[in-house]
């Protein structure tokens, strides 16, 4: 598309935005918003094919290309659009294009696009954490379709989702790497119990899953049999570039920047300065931090469309930003002190509890999506290439 | 501009690659170290820089420059970094050339900057007074006399002071030291009476110099900016001068994190390659991440620049927060996986340690910048 065209688009998509976005939502993507307002905002956003502004028309997406995708994202962006981002639109959508037959294609991504099925992704087990290729999960193939058996962990809206993507085994006798299956079932089923774990945070989003014996149509694996591990490692490079890609993080979810908040809890002296200057000093470096990963992510974007040689810089990102959005809640712990101890009650403020919150709550992310260990490990193999 | 090299760039940078590949390998810059050479770089490259238009950069056609910005700069700074090249583009370039640049009246430009081009003229710019980058922490004192000036004082850490032609002084006309009113830039020849020059040599292996100024008499026509304005002229060299510096030293800490990478590919103990301890790949992994995000800010920082932005001073305290923390981190796990022979002279990975060191320190250190970044940031 010529310059002059994508301005044209960027005008349109800007009076599409005016149009449909009211004031309220212009906050960034948060729990609190109003419910009603929302729900019409999802409701405009599918019906344009904004919530997959790149996938073909004829899958239930936008049919745009990248540039003007990447037009509406930046638009979207810069009015704090909220985001309907799911499993399903993130991870499972993209698998599908890459390696999905055109009745999967058919069959869920315009489900997906809609909004219509909420997706969980079953991944990590009790014995397979880091070393996510020894999973026990077993698919059992019967006639037409695979019995599952086995359990999951970690796995986010188990109790809300309708299907899952899961990674099971089908050929426990083979080297780990190459038994391995990526299949989709329902999982309002019997075979299926899921139960919600309480985390640190107070939150129950992650849970148990239990499979005895649920099933699976043998025509909803994805790719060729016992070549999942390929399909999960691609998937989980999509997990870990819209987390590096989202700018801000949990910040952008919050009503006080980190910013903000440091200035109100430890105050400016007489020439506007922090009166603490060790915390003065943690904040810059916590501001530098966010402006490497906006501008690294932009210009692995850029190399990308420019065809330079560019840098697999999703585990780069991945880990660089699980450090950053901790190390923002440990200077906000820092700045509240005493109130930021607060698990509730009237003696602290609903953003001091909120606060508190994130700090439990991203303890996960260096954590989940691969540790920091194992990023480290990819960059230092894949990226560096050092042999082990 | 965007974060990614032009095509136009790309080409500048294969060119200053081979070009220093050819004619620069590091151990020229050694060669001089030892020798104690008398310029401590050589006049025919850097005259061979300004044919190929190197050196005018950043200077209008009118006085021979190829009008262009720190996007190319950069390029070929970067190119000099990798291979410690001590030609003296901080000197002659970005200090004392963007002082008369940025302050001087036209005449004063049209005399001096064509030979900065060609390579004929060595400047410099004498600023500081004391160890830790401190801007206006100026003591000497430049007193009006009819239509000229006399200058009394003393400076250190003058980039190639020894071999420059005209040292641009920063001196006090008003106030006292560390206030930013009252400073004032003077175009003082090198031969100007009363002013002595004594080289020094720094651990990197380039030349400094310590000045003493005593009654040295200025034209008034050789003020550059306003008088007792010269701060407004010196911020803005400073900040150019810093984002080229911050350029040459992503040059230098990506050499030495290449050098360090396949030390790890190479090197065999307990009969395997040492780039197979986890204890090391993290680490590595880990500078990895550090260098791209700091290239990612320096690029920001002179693009910033050439777009004339309104956050200059902002993306500049970022970039050289950034590198002043990153250099030394990459320098001191470079000598540290090198094991003893990284402690050896004979081994060059030290000589980019120390280079890295001095620009680490130069023209404000991470915490000077991390502090002026908040400050502009509001905090």
């Amino acid at each position: 598309m010529s310059t002059a065209n994508l301005e044209e688009f960027r005008q349109e998509i800007r009076t599409w935005i005016d149009e449909n976005l009211p004031s309220e939502l212009r906050v960034g993507t948060r729990k609190d918003l109003p419910k009603k307002l929302l729900s019409q905002w999802n409701k405009a956003l599918i019906s344009r094919g904004l919530v997959a502004p790149e996938w073909d028309t004829e899958y239930g997406g936008g049919g745009l290309d990248r540039k003007q995708a990447g037009v509406v994202k930046e638009e979207l962006n810069a009015v704090r659009a909220p985001k309907l981002r799911t499993f399903g639109v993130a991870m499972l959508g993209p698998t599908l294009l890459e390696f999905g037959t055109e009745e999967q294609k058919r069959e869920f991504l315009p489900q997906i696009a809609r909004n219509e099925v909420t997706w969980c992704q079953g991944y990590s087990e009790p014995g397979a954490g880091s070393d996510l290729a020894s999973l026990q999960t077993r698919a059992v193939r019967e006639g037409d379709e695979y019995i599952v058996t086995g359990q999951k962990i970690w796995t986010t809206g188990a109790d809300k989702a309708d299907w899952i993507f899961c990674l099971v085994r089908t050929d426990p006798d083979a080297p780990k790497h190459e038994g391995i299956s990526f299949l989709l079932f329902p999982m309002k089923q019997e075979g299926v119990k899921v139960s919600p774990l309480n985390l640190i945070d107070g939150s129950a989003d992650f849970s148990q899953v239990f499979f005895d014996g649920a099933r699976a149509k043998a025509s909803h694996l994805v790719g060729p049999l016992n070549g999942g591990w390929t399909i999960a490692k691609r998937l989980l490079q999509h997990e870990r570039t819209q987390d590096g890609g989202s700018e801000g993080g949990i910040t952008g979810a919050m009503k006080d920047t980190i910013f903000d908040l440091v200035k109100r809890e430890v105050g400016l002296d007489a020439s506007g300065t922090l009166q603490d200057p060790t915390i003065r000093e943690r904040l810059a470096q916590q501001e530098l931090e966010q402006l490497g990963l906006r501008l690294t992510m932009r210009r692995a974007g850029e190399e990308m469309r420019a065809s330079q040689t560019g840098r697999d810089i999703a585990s780069l990102g991945k880990y660089r930003w699980a450090n950053m959005v901790k190390d923002e809640q440990d200077i906000a712990m820092m700045a509240m002190g005493a109130q930021g101890l607060g698990w509730s009650g009237d003696g602290f403020g609903a953003d001091q509890l909120e606060r508190t919150r994130a700090w439990l709550t991203t303890r996960a992310d260096s954590i989940w999506g691969g540790t920091n260990e194992v990023q480290l490990n990819v960059i230092a193999k894949r990226v560096l290439k050092i042999p082990e | 501009m965007g974060l990614i090299l032009t095509e136009d760039q790309l080409i500048l940078r294969d060119m200053a690659k081979s070009f220093f590949d050819e004619k620069s390998p590091v151990e020229r810059m050694r060669a001089l170290r030892d020798s104690r050479d008398a310029v401590g770089f050589s006049r025919d490259l850097w005259k061979e820089m300004g044919e190929l238009g190197w050196i005018g950069i950043l200077f209008p056609e009118s006085v021979g420059g190829a009008d262009m910005g720190y996007g190319e700069l950069g390029v070929v700074l970067g190119e000099c970094g990798r291979v410690l090249a001590p030609e003296p583009f901080m000197s002659t370039v970005l200090l004392g050339g963007n002082a008369i640049l940025l302050g001087g009246n036209e005449p004063l430009q049209k005399e001096l900057l064509p030979d900065v081009c060609s390579g004929n003229r060595i400047l410099s710019l004498a600023f500081q007074e004391r160890g830790r980058f401190a801007p206006y922490a100026i003591e000497t004192k430049a007193k009006r006399d009819g239509d000229h000036y006399t200058i009394t004082g003393r400076k250190s850490f003058v980039l190639d002071g020894h071999v420059a032609d005209q040292i641009v002084v920063a001196a006090r006309t008003a106030g006292s030291s560390g206030e930013r009113e009252g400073l004032s830039l003077f175009v003082v020849e090198a031969d100007a009476p009363g002013l002595t020059i004594h080289r020094d040599d720094l651990v990197d292996g380039r030349n400094g110099a310590h000045l003493v100024l005593e009654n040295v008499a200025v034209d008034g026509a050789r003020v550059l900016g306003t008088v007792d304005a010269g701060a407004d002229v010196l911020d803005a060299v400073f900040n150019r001068a810093t984002v080229g510096l911050c350029a040459e030293m992503v040059g230098s800490f990506e050499e030495a994190f290449e050098r360090t990478l396949e030390y790890l590919k190479t090197r065999e103990q307990f009969g395997v390659k040492i780039g197979t301890f986890q204890a090391l790949r993290h680490r590595i992994a880990n500078l990895f991440a550090e260098m791209e995000f700091t290239r990612s800010i320096v690029r920001d920082a002179q693009t910033a620049i050439d777009e004339g932005r309104n956050d200059i001073a902002e993306a500049t305290s970022a970039a050289k927060a950034r590198c002043s923390e990153v250099a030394p981190l990459i320098a001191g796990e470079a000598v540290q996986m090198h094991g003893g022979i990284g402690m050896t002279d004979e081994e060059e990975i030290g000589l980019f340690f120390k280079r890295l060191k001095a620009a680490e320190l130069s023209l404000g250190d991470a915490i000077f910048h991390r502090n002026r970044f908040a400050h502009l940031r509001g905090y």
